[in-house]
């Protein structure tokens, strides 16, 4: 019953979605109204919340009849993990991402954009939502019916079952990757909509930054799940699944700063950037979801590969065509002088596009080397330290000089660099005498003290009077950035970890923390066998508690997962690890582990949400502002002023 | 204006030859080729290069040894002897398919510094793939 219903609301979507393009197509030709295309986008959104609804009925209904249900349900999962479960699978989670993507064209349809530009960007996006109805439809239907329905299934991936950051994370990626649709539907409308068309920097803007601040969250959140869950003490590996969020994160951000200041200069940069982005979302999904690239995760063989890899390539064409099509105007007044924003907008995006493409070749190198080379090989973290890291750490210096862009008299730039810059030395000769954190790790400190010291300043001084809420929002996204770098430099230059067998009673231990193996114990319940092993943990300043990492089987799955343990301080956690358990009980092996800094990186990365929040909130308010004057029209192409 | 154009071209030009260095330089070191047992044994020169070595771990091959791992992995009809330092993931065992990663010592005896297995193995063959937590 619910099988047929999920099956339905796809058809239904799809069929509203192809209705969409059609008919917003017919708007942007013939200047029909818009309504039917409107309604027709509600539909699409309407098909997607009752496709979702259905899996989730049938998932807390227990519907083992449902395939995705028979495939990732449980009755003996807890009711949140049921509810998570949506989007813990491939299947499922075409459906999040149907909800949000046509959560995104319902709100993009109901803008008062210029017409042409809107419909033929309502165009884009409708198409790409009729594609992925298709993909679910077709070759990745969760609600195939099951025959004889089973009485119980095995539940989620048991380390999909361990965190509550499942419930906020995929989402809040997906909301980050899909809003993408909406500045590289805006850059491919632009040309095809001529005069309505000159304005698309500016409506794009708020809808990167939102969906910006949403992918920082998300991957945020990702590193702290994959943290706090899989028991390495690691929270970033350079795995393909990562890499494919970081990709459009990159693209995005550079897009975010080439459309600052006069942005009308950089127009090609712009409509690259916006196209990227998304290109780069529909990439990852292609490498991550079809099985292509082996990631440690998980190899998926999928169905979905070859229809994945046609619309990769056929958004690159459509989007090749297009930008070659763009009005090429004369950059208008003279060029920036050589010591300018515009010039260090210029080399951020020249950095930033660097690292994507040395990440991006990094992740998809395996996949070449195989028919290039005649063997399988895989690109170690050792590439990417040599490759993005140093580049980033430019980026961090390049950072730390924005303060001083903003004035035209050089002296004064000088002197408003001096004291970061004091800061900065002081900070890499300090550390470099008190331990000796590496080359890589030393200039990271120096250059993140160097941005800090510079936000610092800004705050004090409350320079330039204006307290534009989008120039703060900039101070605060790069002091988190700064902070996210020394969490990573501190915590690879500094953690410390020791592996030991321990028998009961045994103590190990890691730098000034030490553990003690009070006992071992094993229970059931819930569906799974677990085994705890008691620990008195003695941290540096001699505070005693007890904790108990564990081991936790899932026979449903046939798989063990480990527990571990976090002490988290704000200047370190001590990490602790079961990894076995001897057979008779007497003695347990342990990974202990202090990982200095590490909560710096969660700071940083609210912050760097934050300051994306707060630029859209500021850029909102700036535009309602703007409409109660009764100032309507804005200069072409002027999106945050110099 | 000409003058202009050549020198924004020679810029890119210089950008894209200092990135393709980094890149392949980077790449050189540091890629990682996945082997069989077989090809490691029948090359003579297999014990310079490091690799990845993927097979099933031989049942009633494993031994602890302190906090050495021995054991045996076969792909294809060949086996090799693996013998790893530290503790391998808790989802290691025997019957399964592990991926390792270290180098082939002359003794023939492969020294592994790091044993991978893959998350969310599904045990139903016929079943749908997990999704690569995207949750990472």
């Amino acid at each position: 019953m619910l099988a047929d219903l999920g099956t339905a609301t796809l058809a239904a979507g799809l069929l509203c979605a192809t209705l969409a393009a059609l008919l917003w197509l017919r708007v942007a030709l013939v200047g029909a109204p818009a309504r039917p295309a409107r309604l027709a986008t509600t539909g699409c959104l309407l098909s997607a919340v009752a496709a979702c609804a259905a899996l989730e009925t049938a998932l807390l209904r227990h519907d083992f009849g449902v395939r995705f249900v028979a495939e990732n349900g449980g009755r003996q999962v807890p009711v949140f993990y049921t509810v998570t479960s949506l989007w813990s699978a491939l299947d499922g989670s075409l459906l999040l991402w149907l909800l949000v993507l046509g959560g995104y064209a319902a709100l993009l349809a109901r803008r008062a954009y210029p017409v042409r530009l809107h419909a033929y960007a309502m165009v884009v996006v409708s198409a790409v939502t009729a594609f992925f109805f298709v993909l679910s439809h077709i070759a990745a239907n969760p609600f195939r019916a099951v025959h004889p329905a089973p009485l119980d299934g095995p539940g989620p991936n048991p380390l999909l079952q361990q965190h509550p950051a499942m419930g906020v994370h995929p989402p809040l990626l997906y909301a980050g990757y899909l809003g993408l649709v909406v500045p590289f539907a805006l850059a491919l409308a632009a040309p095809l909509a001529g005069r309505d068309g000159r304005d698309w920097l500016r409506l794009a803007r708020p809808w990167t930054l939102a969906a910006w601040s949403a992918l920082t969250a998300g991957i945020g959140l990702g590193a702290w799940w994959s943290y706090a869950v899989l028991g390495w003490g690691g929270y970033w590996a350079w795995d393909p699944v990562e890499n494919a969020s970081l990709l459009p994160w990159l693209t995005a951000t550079a897009f975010l700063h080439t459309t600052l200041g006069r942005p009308a200069r950089r127009a090609g940069w712009n409509r690259a950037l916006a196209g990227a982005s998304f290109l780069l979302v529909l990439l990852g999904t292609f490498l991550t979801r079809s099985g292509a690239v082996a990631s440690v995760h998980a190899f998926t063989d999928s169905p979905l590969g070859p229809m994945l890899l046609g619309l990769v390539l056929l958004a690159v064409l459509a989007s090749a065509v297009l930008a070659g099509r763009g009005p090429r105007r004369p950059t208008p007044g003279r060029p920036d002088p050589l010591l300018s924003r515009g010039t260090a907008v210029l080399i951020n995006g020249v950095l930033l596009v660097t690292i994507a493409a040395a990440v991006l070749i990094g992740t998809v190198f395996p996949l070449l080397a195989e028919p290039l080379t005649g063997s399988r090989a895989s690109v170690g973290p050792g590439y990417y330290q040599r490759t993005a890291v140093p580049l980033a750490i430019v980026l961090l210096l390049l950072m730390g000089v924005t303060p001083a862009l903003r004035v035209r008299d050089r002296a004064e730039a000088l002197r408003r660099l001096a004291l970061p810059g004091a800061a900065a030395l002081a900070t890499v000769a300090v550390v470099g005498l008190l331990s000796r954190p590496g080359r890589p790790a030393l200039t990271a400190f120096g250059a993140a003290a160097f941005v800090l010291a510079g936000a610092a300043g800004q705050l004090a001084g409350r320079r330039a009077g204006a307290a534009r809420s989008v120039r703060w929002a900039g101070v605060l996204a790069h002091a988190g950035l700064a902070l996210v770098a020394v969490g990573v430099a501190g915590s690879s230059a500094y953690s410390q970890s020791g592996e030991r067998s321990l028998r009961i009673g045994e103590t190990m231990r890691t730098g000034d923390v030490s553990v003690r193996l009070l006992s071992v114990e094993r229970s059931t319940g819930g569906g799974d066998m677990s085994v705890r092993a008691r620990l008195r943990l003695v941290g540096a300043d001699g505070r005693q508690r007890t904790v108990a990492p564990a081991l936790r089987y899932h026979p449903a799955r046939d798989t063990a997962v480990t527990v571990p343990v976090i002490d988290t301080g704000l200047r370190r956690d001590t990490y602790v690890t079961l990894l076995a358990v001897a057979a008779d009980g007497g003695s347990a092996t342990l990974r202990l582990a202090v990982n200095p800094l590490v909560s710096l990186l969660w700071c940083g990365g609210a912050l760097t949400t934050g300051g994306g929040l707060l630029a859209l909130a500021g850029g909102a308010a700036r535009r309602r502002r703007r409409a109660k004057a009764g100032t309507s029209a804005v200069p072409v192409g002027v999106g945050v002023p110099a | 204006m000409i003058r202009r154009r050549t020198g924004r071209i020679t810029l890119v030009g210089v950008l894209l030859a200092a990135g393709g260095v980094l890149v392949t330089g980077a790449l050189r070191d540091t890629l990682t080729y996945y082997r069989t047992p077989g090809e490691v044994l029948t090359d003579p020169g297999a014990t310079r290069e490091r690799v990845r070595l993927g097979g099933e771990v031989v049942p009633g091959s494993l031994r602890r040894d302190g906090d050495l791992v021995v054991f045996r992995l076969a792909a294809a009809g060949r086996e090799i002897t693996v013998r790893q330092r530290g503790v391998p993931p808790e989802t290691f065992r025997e019957g399964e398919d592990a991926v390792v990663e270290g180098t082939l010592a002359v003794d023939g005896i492969f020294r592994a510094d790091q044993v991978l297995v893959r998350h969310g193995n599904e045990y139903r063959p016929s079943a749908a793939p997990t999704e690569p937590p995207d949750a990472r």
